[in-house]
């Protein structure tokens, strides 16, 4: 069993635990198993993936990825443009597969269970990993209706347990209050932040266990970053979040791991703190300081 | 000292009207201006082509139909409206005769129905099918061959009508006692010509237009856009009807309304499948003939100019014009409806 991996707790949402070693190893550290362990919570792990490789046609676009995401927690990846991150985000919940000709190699485990295995269905797989995307993408229906589409394609037909889910999903994510009293207007007619919101409470809908971010905040205006990010920081206390992001005081503030990739390597991972104040790689350092990328 | 700093600022410079020339900024005449204003000019006479053309033939339609070129009396001034649209008869040939255009607007009626039912679902399935789940290698292969099917001339289509499905198709069902010799079948009688199989050949006809039309709209929905249903567990079939017809519904309807209007002008298949025999029926295994049928008739017979038969087919052409012209604004609003709701 590799569901607990040597690290610090970090119940609370807004400080930051005291990082003793991270949860996870680049490809030159896999020297996980000698920590030390004091803390009394430990995190358990949700994700991994082990020795993965993934292609676009003949193109290596991600190389021995070794990474362990913790439950209920917030990671961020971080990386120039054309790293590898969004692919790697992708691959958590098979999204590349709609992509003509990509394969990749190694494990990706969801709980223990490897997600390429032959005989797992990829729906139900997306219904426990949920994403958000940079582009806002409501569906061209009602508020309402856009929420209630997880639960439409799954064939639920109790009314009300749809719309108490449509208003907890809402509520959830800061949307109810602006948009209660017009469920019925197409989603198209909110804002870009509403929108973004909506998309969020839309995949909440489908009760997922983690949720996948890949740029989320990056097309909108400051007031709905914040209110995005207060909405992330809220969402893990129950969420494993997955978070790719270009900008870094945004990884700072609101993730407790931050992976960093280059070149479709993971250079390095750890406590976010640790992470942004003492990078034990040199790469990182120039990435974070801005000479790079 | 801020009072210092500002005094540059407020002296303006003075507006110099009289050096033009030496700015550099005066209007000089060039080849490529000339070049531009000609361009712009032969651009604006090819748009102006198609408009007058309309309106030639609106006034040849309304002028033969309903004014009159003295001496020549037109047909509404000696046939009345009430028989028009009153009279249940398109008999041209009776002395005197009758013309009630309800038997022609009723085989044309027919004619779009049945096609529409069988070309409009047949051809948006045909673009879900090319734009969300043929490989690209299927996809070059069949669309080029769909859209072929457009390229056959309409005759083919009516004489395919004709000889192959109302003998070979519409027969074996509905009269299969007589088709395979057993008497204890049933028997359903089956015109020649009918309605049924020039629907059908119009519908066969209207699918490349309806599926070209569609995918193009389908194909533009933003991968974004299906991802998102992928990522809320959707299966394919959910991604197609749920997100990506939806989106790109008002591009549909816009394919189908064109469909519809070349199933309604339509002339030499249905003249040749469905019969040029005025019915007044919604039978569609009866002879019928459509308003195109008829002008075809008139045109391609021996009917003198100047007869009362003659211009009846202006009346008919009239309304013909009318009628697509009713539903190319239909479907304006239709679009300009969804458009509201969508955008």
């Amino acid at each position: 069993m590799n569901l607990i991996p040597p690290q610090a707790g970090f119940a609370q949402a807004t400080t930051m635990p005291q990082p003793l070693q991270p949860p996870v190893a680049g490809q030159t550290h896999s020297s996980t198993s000698t920590a030390t362990v004091s803390d009394h919570k430990q995190q358990k792990l949700k994700i991994e993936t082990r020795h993965m490789n993934f292609f676009y046609g003949s193109h290596q676009a991600l190389f021995d990825i070794n990474l362990k995401i913790p439950e209920r927690a917030v990671t961020a990846l971080i990386g120039p443009s054309g790293c590898g991150k969004s692919t790697y985000l992708r691959a958590l919940n098979r999204m590349n597969d709609i992509i003509e000709g990509t394969r990749h190699t190694g494990d990706v485990l969801l709980d223990s269970q490897d997600i390429y295995a032959p005989r797992i269905d990829v729906v139900a797989l997306r219904k426990r990993v949920g994403m958000v995307f940079q582009k806002s993408t409501p569906f061209p229906k009602s508020i309402f209706e856009n929420v209630a589409y997880g639960m439409r394609i799954a064939g639920i037909r109790n009314r009300s347990f749809v719309q108490e889910t449509v208003e907890r999903c809402l509520q959830q994510a800061a949307l109810w209050n602006e948009v209660k009293d017009r469920l019925k207007d197409s989603a198209m007619a909110l804002s870009g932040g509403q929108q973004q919101r909506l998309c969020i409470a839309r995949a909440l809908a489908t009760n997922p266990e983690v949720l996948l971010m890949d740029e989320p905040a990056s097309a909108l205006d400051p007031a709905s970053t914040a209110r995005i990010e207060d909405l992330i920081i809220e969402l893990k206390q129950n969420y494993t979040i997955v978070i790719v992001t270009h900008n870094m005081q945004q990884a700072a503030r609101i993730s407790e791991w931050t992976a960093f990739f280059c070149q479709g390597r993971l250079v390095e991972v750890g406590l976010t703190k640790q992470l942004f104040f003492k990078p034990r790689e040199k790469e990182t350092e120039d990435y974070i300081t801005g000479r790079f990328g | 000292m801020s009072v210092v700093e500002q005094k540059p600022a407020s002296t303006d410079s003075v507006i110099d009207r009289t050096n033009l020339e030496a700015s550099g900024l005066a209007y000089r005449f060039t080849w490529q201006r000339l070049r531009e204003s000609f361009i712009q000019m032969l651009l604006f006479l090819c748009a102006l082509l198609s408009v007058l053309t309309t309106l030639a033939i609106i006034f040849v339609l309304v002028s033969e139909a309903i004014f009159g070129i003295p001496p020549e009396k037109a047909f509404f001034q000696e046939i009345s409206l009430s028989q028009f649209f009153l009279e249940t008869r398109w008999a041209p040939q009776y002395s005197p005769p009758v013309f009630g255009i309800w038997p022609l607007i009723c085989g044309t009626f027919l004619i779009t129905i049945i096609a529409a039912i069988i070309g409009l679902p047949t051809g948006l399935l045909a673009a879900v099918y090319l734009a969300e789940y043929a490989s690209p290698r299927v996809r070059s292969i069949a669309k080029p061959i769909l859209e072929l099917l457009a390229g056959v001339p309409t005759v083919v289509y009516g004489y395919f009508g004709l000889r192959i499905v109302t003998p070979y198709v519409i027969r074996p069902i509905l009269k299969p006692a007589e088709f395979f010799g057993v008497e204890w079948l049933w028997s359903i009688p089956v015109d020649g010509f009918n309605a049924l199989s020039g629907g059908i050949v119009v519908g066969l006809m209207i699918i490349p237009t309806v599926c070209s039309l569609s995918e193009d709209v389908l194909r533009a929905v933003p991968r974004t856009l299906r991802e998102a249903g992928y990522a809320l567990g959707s299966t394919k079939f959910d991604v197609c009807v749920r997100v990506v017809i939806p989106s790109a519904l008002s591009g549909i309807i816009a394919a189908f309304l064109l469909a519809i209007s070349r199933a309604v002008g339509e002339t030499m298949a249905v003249t040749i499948a469905a019969g040029q025999k005025p019915t007044l029926t919604l039978n569609p295994l009866s002879q019928i003939e459509t308003m195109t049928a008829y002008v075809v008739n008139v045109m391609s017979g021996d009917t003198p100019v100047g007869t009362i038969e003659y211009k009846s087919l202006y009346a008919v052409a009239l309304v013909l014009f009318l009628t697509t012209l009713t539903m190319n604004l239909i479907s304006q609003l239709v679009l300009a409806r969804y458009r509201e709701v969508y955008q």
